[in-house]
């Protein structure tokens, strides 16, 4: 069986010991973890883990039946990137003088549909969100001209279909 | 809950909410980070027996013993750092063999968390992994509420070891205390819901079957579904073989009782896993000791599989009908659609194979007429003097599997051995929590010559608290399971295998233990009889032939109906 790429949708209680056991199933079966993202979930004091790794729909299945086995674990959910809306969001740090002296500069940012953030007379930040092919591309783009800082979020995703959390909180 | 709290410090409330929860026992060990605990169990003395075992990993094992053989949750108590880490074995012995613990641990002040302070140790990422649940504890008032859901968490769905480590300012800290008992936690369905449709068509399968096969695990005395289950095999009329820990779950003299499967089961059993067209697996995990190689693993039957925790269906075998809940509801929902049945031509094919294997395993075994003395004849002498009745704990290794090969049983929770994690030095702290948790049961401890010394230092648990557990040390002078691999699979190159024993006699003695060696078959039969009759411990170490093997063998990475003789 193929390998892809799978998102995890994990609610959970908050418990800040859950991070390191969710991890540790990872660990203990080899799976690296390509992105990881925490926030709070559409429920209150409900937080959601979005976990993305490559591996195969079965193993993808067990994974999540260890992953639900936690006590503090609500539900978990995987999807394939059909099932899914999803983004991530890129920040990177030029130099100003570059915005006034490589006029292309301003171009790639129209171009890419990014936006800036902040400008200051040391630099500016654009941010631009999107596929990971996006911002891959500005990143490409941006770099012969010098990039002082890059960084990019975790995937974060809504299923297309509903997960029916809050129905299963009311009859926990 | 009555609104009426009390003003008490911390510690004092870990032991109210322990006796709160029935405890009346606990095995620890003393040490700074909680001795503000210890001070309260001093006071509760007359209410909660502590028992000061030797070492925590002795604490622990005798908590599992305690909980496997009375089915409660078994309670253990450690200091912080190497105090806790010591626990971790039995932590993980406990988790794989879901056995439910509640482990305390004293834990450096709150304020110094994170200081790499004196005995400061991170337990709770290092148990992570390796129990149910667990959580720190660093304020006074959150402490009975911890223990509730630990309690709550350890005993119920399929259990587990549960770890609540406690800062020492909040053992000291005062807190208004109430106790309320847990009775859910939101996040976790302890018990899933059994979908009636699954079980109708497991009856279909099982009607329908021509050469059935049940395979039954801990899952059935886990989830006290012995009688369930004896109502399923007798109704159908099916084989019925257990894994290690399944056993006593089903009387050894049952007629549907076929034995064992796995790498040292029995003969029929696994050479017939891979001839049934239906198995049905109740309360088992299809653990690799079970199956051998999956790839050839009972691929022409259909698979029913009766589990509680859903995680285990498919995990290692895909399955046609998964039956997901309890077994003892499960069982009983499954039977009023079970036809009788005899299977008669099957049951002879068992009862072929059995007498192949009696011929060339068990009766040189259990009857030997070679010179030296076979771990099978000790325990068949055993049973002879106990009738099956005694609660029988194994270590790991060579012994433990002839002694779950070869001791009977008629009672169920009578068989406590480290079945998944395999921990060396398990059974003698074990059965000092087996004695103690059956006290009007005999209890027997089955330990190797290299696993005893793992943890001989309980003899001092047992000079200090009288648990009269009957010790048999069935002495090869080798590391028995490794060094037979070492023959069969490394040219008999016998690797740090030999072993150099102490007098075992004298250090038994050394603890007021009274103690016999026999190294002749005539001493046998009246060695075993003195010792079943002592009222007091007693020590029995016999000399056993040093190079015996244990058969049949599936050799790892092979398939079960590879099964091997000789």
């Amino acid at each position: 069986m193929e390998k892809q790429l799978y998102t995890i949708s994990v609610y959970t209680e908050n418990n800040p010991g859950l991070l390191n056991r969710i991890a540790t199933i990872f660990l203990k079966r080899h799976i690296n973890i390509e992105s990881l993202n925490v926030s709070r979930s559409e429920i209150e004091n409900v937080h959601r883990f979005t976990i993305c790794a490559h591996m195969t729909e079965v193993a993808v299945k067990k994974l999540v039946g260890q992953i639900e086995k936690q006590i503090e674990v609500i539900k978990a959910y995987y999807h394939t990137d059909d099932e899914i809306i999803f983004h991530e969001t890129a920040l990177y740090k030029i130099a100003s003088n570059l915005l006034f002296d490589k006029r292309e500069i301003q171009n790639i940012i129209k171009n890419s549909h990014a936006s800036i953030v902040t400008v200051n007379p040391e630099f500016f930040v654009i941010e631009k969100t999107g596929f990971r092919s996006e911002t891959e591309a500005l990143y490409d783009e941006l770099a012969p001209y010098g990039i002082m800082q890059f960084v990019r979020t975790g995937r974060i995703s809504v299923s297309k279909t509903e997960m029916k959390i809050s129905e299963q909180l009311k009859n926990l | 809950m009555s609104t009426k709290t009390e003003r008490i410090i911390g510690a004092e409330a870990v032991v109210r909410a322990l006796l709160e929860e029935g405890a009346d026992l606990a095995y620890g060990y003393p040490g700074g980070a909680i001795m503000p605990i210890y001070d309260e169990l001093y006071k509760y003395q007359d209410k909660l027996q502590h028992v000061l075992t030797r070492h925590e990993q002795g604490a622990i094992h005798a908590a599992q013993g305690f909980a496997r053989v009375s089915g409660k949750v078994g309670v253990c108590l450690a200091t912080s750092g190497p105090g806790a880490t010591n626990l971790v074995t039995g932590i993980a012995d406990a988790q794989i063999d879901s056995t439910p613990l509640v482990c305390i641990t004293g834990q450096v002040a709150s304020h110094l968390l994170g200081t790499d302070a004196f005995q400061e140790t991170d337990v709770i990422s290092i148990s992570a992994p390796v129990t149910k649940w667990n959580i720190q504890v660093t304020k006074s008032q959150d402490i009975p509420a911890a223990i509730a859901k630990a309690f709550y968490i350890a005993k119920s769905g399929r259990p587990g070891p549960v770890l609540i480590d406690i800062t020492k300012d909040a053992q000291l800290g005062e807190l208004d205390y109430a106790y309320e008992k847990c009775t859910g936690v939101r996040s976790y369905k302890p018990i899933p819901e059994t979908n009636i449709e699954k079980v109708k068509e497991a009856a279909t399968l099982i009607n329908a079957a021509k050469k059935p096969f049940i395979v039954f695990g801990q899952g059935v005395i886990l989830g006290e579904a012995e009688a369930e289950l004896k109502a399923l095999i007798e109704k159908s009329g099916i084989p019925s073989a257990w894994t290690v820990l399944g056993l006593s779950a089903l009387p050894t003299d049952h007629p549907l009782n076929v034995g064992m499967v796995g790498m040292h089961g029995h003969y029929g059993p696994n050479k017939l896993t891979n001839e049934c067209d239906l198995l049905i697996a109740i309360g088992m995990r299809f653990d690799d000791r079970v199956t051998g190689t999956l790839d050839t693993y009972a691929k022409q039957a259909k698979v029913i599989h009766f589990d509680i925790d859903p995680a285990e269906i498919d995990k290692n075998v895909k399955t046609d009908v998964a039956v997901i809940g309890n077994a003892k509801d499960t069982l009983a929902k499954i039977v009023p659609f079970i036809n009788d049945a005899k299977h008669e031509a099957w049951h002879n094919e068992f009862k072929e194979y059995r007498k192949i294997e009696d011929e060339a395993v068990i009766i040189p075994q259990l009857e030997p007429t070679k010179e030296g003395l076979t771990m099978g004849e000790v325990i068949n002498q055993v049973n002879k003097e106990t009738n099956g009745d005694a609660v029988i704990v194994s270590d790991v290794g060579q012994h433990q599997m002839f002694t779950v090969r070869y001791a009977d049983f008629t009672t169920t929770r009578s068989n406590v051995t480290s079945g998944g994690l395999g921990t060396m030095g398990f059974a003698l702290p074990a059965a000092i929590g087996a004695k103690m948790g059956a006290p009007e049961r005999e209890v027997v401890a089955y330990i190797g010559d290299g696993g005893y010394q793992m943890t001989c230092q309980e003899l001092g648990t047992i000079l200090q608290t009288g648990a009269a557990v009957k010790i048999v040390v069935l002495n090869n002078e080798f590391l028995g399971m490794v060094r037979q691999w070492q023959q069969l699979f490394f040219d008999k190159r016998y690797a740090s295998t030999v072993m150099t024993n102490p007098d075992f006699i004298k250090l038994a003695e050394a603890y007021d233990i009274k103690a016999t060696k026999v190294v002749k078959r005539e001493d046998l039969a009246g060695a075993v009889k003195e010792m079943i009759a002592s009222k007091e411990s007693y020590f029995l170490e016999v000399m056993i032939e040093k190079e015996d093997n244990v058969f049949p063998m599936v050799p790892t990475g092979a398939s079960v109906s590879d099964v091997r003789l000789s």
